[in-house]
């Protein structure tokens, strides 16, 4: 079945309609200006809820039950507890124990331990996905096997979908490594430590219900309660919400990889002649191999300098926290925690502040912090020519990753993306990607291991860094070279069958995902 | 006769890389079964590689069942020769192109502080090596490469030689021991190569039978260039006649030690510290002087350790070798800082070639700073320390100083 298409500001031809909802195709950065007011959940009584606070119920299917589940409705999930997820696959187990059927998933993200899930996509169980999905069930949506469409927004776009109403979230499922009776949660303490619930604010706001699981239920108060239980209606105490060394590692170690290791040391030397790493600057880093040794080498240079940043955004992991504790950064604004010293540091250490997306990315706040970010370094499955860039799709058109706050951080004032030239024998820099997620106009630099690239755009970079000897080429002339090496890949085909929508931080479509052709 | 071959590596860690199956049968043309994660946009491409390469060998029927992590093309011409060549005889080779990226040539004199190891059937370390900078990048057909390999390294390691940009760094290759070394030289010489690495020397007789037969190799193939030797000693004997290899034929340019093996056949433990191999090195930095070549330490083992590589590179350079093997790119830099004159070794230097400007000025015999006579070996000593300075863009190139020792 053909979709109706239009084409959008940045070319691409897009759906005008997902899952029987009216969509906007994108119109340009900052064009997309919606009016009116948002979106609003329904009025609750304090009347209606036990004088005791005791909000418990035995089990997580009654809770669902008391929360009105119904065929049809929207159900959400966060992922803190990344790959060591059990929740969401128990809640499924329930909602299909109960016989519902059409289900819209609202996970912030999806992983490969959600694997058990495609079994209740099958069966009807769920409708459709509406968030990223890493791994397996991209796989199994990429070839055309979920009824409705998939969207993947960014973290702070799907704050604003809340928000405009885009998405009513019926029944919020937030899992609590710590909570009390009343719905006060936090993510510090307990097996499932996972430092933040930030990617449940919004669910925890909006939610027509609120149903908080813990396997650590303390007396009230839980303290501090980054959840409040004024929004919570029901919690439930479970054995195990995770696997804690699949939630958070017990130790990030930096790559040993030469090839990611040499992307880290440009990067950062990049940063230094273009006059970046100053005293009082802000970073943002992410957990990725080549990150986590970008942060290294900007560390050795900000210790040669003898200078401090005045903030870091993380995800956090040992290595941010170090510098933390070294005097080298004055704050961490945290958006995930990936390893234990990230939790101890952020429960301990006032230094270190759990944010949310509504903080840091939302496009419908009085502002966020994201363009407040020196610079931020990023990754990429694909780079066009124009700099546009994909973090979704692979090449051959799996859609195998999500969005994540990618999108949000483009509008730092300098965006870095340290790619490889080739993964293996598939060039990275390519004429066209295979799906649209950030415009070039925000992409500023890619760094390859046989070259840097500045955006055109960037004159102020360009002219900065002129004198510095480091590899500088045009972006095309990376791309040829990608070409002499590998050979010219033949660009996939792709099925016309559309199996997600990607959009873009104000909720309009930028791209479009396509089913891919299994041989 | 044979009919069936496995060539190449496959598994869930190795990448750039095919495992390929050649079965050659009476009929039914040819059939490539084909198994990428690259296919949706190099299934054709490979297809047709191995089709073309068939054709070449003039094989009209066969079936290869390939399984392929990202190999670029002239990986699987290399595995397809390798296996064609194991199931029939055929004098012709199947070359990819010789880049001209790959064509420039390199000096005697030229510095080798680092030297980067690479497994000689590994295709996805050899891609990127070059941009780790390393002074010379060897492909190695011994230690790293099993038995049952040696044969379709060869055909990996010429098409690298071929292919692989190495970004400016000498062209290197270890051969494998005895007979087998000497063929080895059959499959690189005529590809470009530099420096052939000959391991666990023990005689110049060796060297003289290498020498003769690379010097057949290259008029056979009507090449003129020079072929650099750098034997690698491993043994008590080596150490013994370790003045012998080093002037055994003109092609030596380097000699170095390989500690692991000589340890092992002294009998003794190899420590960070290195005093059970003193003498060893001692006598090869003399063996090596004498012969007016370069002497080359070991590679360090402990790849997570840069301190130790660090202080073990210094104390190499203060007894007088002018570089050391690497097995990881990260310890290039290392081994280069540390071979490279200290800013206070480069002041002095640089006021002494200063002094004997002025004293050839002014037609002085003498060079003298403020009262202390300097004699000409140290003039000479300050010179190279200059002129090493200038080539690791320590000091700019126009410092006054014209002395080309």
């Amino acid at each position: 079945m053909a979709n109706k298409l239009v084409k959008n500001a940045a070319g691409r031809e897009v759906v005008a309609e997902i899952n029987g909802q009216q969509a906007i195709p994108f119109k340009g950065v900052g064009k997309h200006k919606p009016e009116g007011r948002k979106y609003a959940p329904p009025i609750s009584r304090c009347a209606d809820y036990p004088d005791n606070g005791d909000k418990r119920v035995s089990t997580l299917k009654e809770a669902l039950v008391k929360a009105g589940i119904k065929d049809g409705m929207t159900v959400s999930t966060h992922h803190h507890f990344r790959n060591g997820d059990l929740l969401a696959n128990d809640l499924f187990d329930a909602v299909s124990e109960l016989g519902i059927k059409d289900i819209r998933w609202f996970p912030s993200a999806s992983f490969p331990c959600h694997e058990h899930i495609i079994q209740y996509i099958k069966d009807g169980t769920i409708h459709h996905i509406e968030g990223s999905m890493n791994g397996p069930l991209g796989k199994y949506v990429s070839e055309g096997n979920m009824r409705g469409m998939a969207v993947l927004r960014s973290h702070g776009g799907r704050y604003q979908a809340v928000q405009d109403g885009e998405v009513e979230i019926d029944i919020a499922v937030i899992g609590a490594p710590m909570a009390d009776p009343f719905g006060n949660a936090n993510g510090l303490e307990g097996d499932s430590a996972c430092g933040l619930l930030g990617f449940a604010l919004a669910d925890s706001q909006y939610a027509d219900k609120v149903i908080i699981v813990t396997d650590n239920m303390v007396p009230f108060p839980c303290i501090p309660w980054q959840i409040q239980g004024n929004y919570v209606d029901f919690t439930v105490e479970v054995p195990k919400l995770g696997i804690p060394e699949r939630i958070v590692s017990g130790t990030t170690k930096i790559t040993k990889s030469p090839d990611r290791l040499l992307l880290a040391e440009l990067t950062a030397k990049f940063c230094d002649a273009a006059g970046i790493i100053r005293d009082g600057f802000s970073f943002q880093s992410g957990a990725g191999g080549t990150s986590l040794a970008v942060g290294e080498f900007f560390k050795s240079i900000m210790e040669e300098k003898g200078i401090k940043a005045r903030f870091a955004r993380g995800g956090s992991n040992k290595y941010l926290v170090s510098m933390l504790e070294e005097g080298l950064i004055d704050y961490i604004l945290d958006g995930q925690t990936f390893d234990l010293d990230g939790v101890r540091s952020m429960r301990d250490d006032p230094r270190h502040v759990w944010t949310s997306p509504f903080t840091s990315y939302n496009y419908h706040g009085k502002g966020n912090f994201a363009p407040l970010v020196d610079v931020a370094i990023l990754g990429a499955t694909e780079v066009d020519v124009n700099f546009n860039a994909n973090v979704v799709t692979h090449s051959d058109g799996y859609l195998l990753h999500g969005i994540g706050g990618w999108q949000n951080c483009l509008f730092s004032k300098t965006v870095i993306l340290p790619l490889p030239l080739m993964r293996d024998r598939v060039p990275v820099i390519i004429d066209e990607v295979t799906t649209l997620c950030g415009p070039g106009e925000l992409i500023d630099v890619i760094v390859t291991e046989r070259g840097i690239a500045i955006n055109p755009l960037r004159k102020d970079l360009i002219e900065a860094v002129k004198d510095s000897g480091l590899p500088l080429k045009p972006i095309k002339e990376l791309k040829e070279e990608a070409e002499r090496i590998c050979g010219k890949p033949r660009k996939s085909k792709l099925d016309e069958k559309v199996i997600a929508a990607i959009k873009w931080v104000d909720g309009t479509v930028i791209d479009v995902v396509r089913k891919v052709i299994v041989e | 006769m044979k009919k069936i071959v496995v060539v190449g590596n496959t598994g869930p860690r190795v990448r750039s890389d095919c495992e390929l199956k050649l079965e050659l049968k009476s009929g039914g043309g040819i059939s490539i079964n084909l198994q990428s994660k690259v296919k949706a946009m190099y299934g054709d491409s490979i297809t047709r590689t191995l089709k073309d390469g068939l054709d070449f060998f003039e094989i009209k029927d066969a079936v290869i069942d390939i399984n392929d992590s990202g190999a670029l093309q002239f990986v699987h011409m290399a595995r397809l020769e390798a296996a064609v060549k194991s199931l029939v005889k055929t004098e012709k080779n199947l070359l990819p192109e010789l880049s001209e990226y790959n064509m420039y040539q390199s000096s005697r004199d030229r510095f080798r502080f680092s030297r980067l190891y690479l497994p000689g059937n590994t295709p996805s370390m050899m891609l990127n090596a070059g941009l780790h900078s390393p002074d010379g990048i060897i492909l190695d057909l011994e230690d790293s490469v099993a038995p049952s390999k040696k044969h379709e390294a060869r055909f990996l390691v010429r098409n690298a030689l071929r292919q692989v940009n190495f970004y400016g760094a000498e062209r290197m290759v270890r051969i494998n021991q005895g007979e087998r070394g000497i063929e080895d030289l059959e499959y690189v010489l005529p590809h470009n190569v530099h420096l052939i690495l000959v391991p666990k020397c023990e005689s110049s007789e060796h060297l003289v039978e290498l020498a003769k037969r690379s010097e057949k190799i290259l008029a056979d193939n009507n090449i003129k260039q020079d072929i650099y030797f750098m034997p690698i000693i491993e043994s008590a004997l080596g150490v013994e006649k370790a003045y012998e290899i080093s002037s055994a034929v003109d092609n030596v340019v380097a000699i170095a030690i390989g500690l692991e093996d000589y340890t092992a056949d002294l009998g003794v433990q190899r420590t960070n510290e290195g005093s059970e191999s003193l003498y060893a090195r001692l006598r090869l930095v003399n063996a090596a002087k004498a012969a007016k070549i370069q002497p080359i330490d070991s590679v360090f083992s402990d790849v997570s350790d840069m301190e130790a590589l660090k202080a073990n590179a210094k104390k190499s350079k203060s007894y007088g070798f002018e570089g050391m093997g690497c097995i990881h790119p990260r310890q290039i830099d290392v081994i280069k800082n540390s071979f490279a004159p200290e800013p206070e070794e480069i002041r002095k230097a640089s006021d002494i070639v200063k002094a004997f400007r002025e004293a050839e000025d002014k037609g002085l015999g003498v060079v003298s700073i403020g009262s202390k006579m300097i004699d000409p070996p140290v003039v000479a000593r300050a010179h190279r320390i200059i002129n090493l300075a200038k080539k690791l863009n320590l000091i700019p190139d126009d410092m006054d100083n014209n002395e080309n020792d």
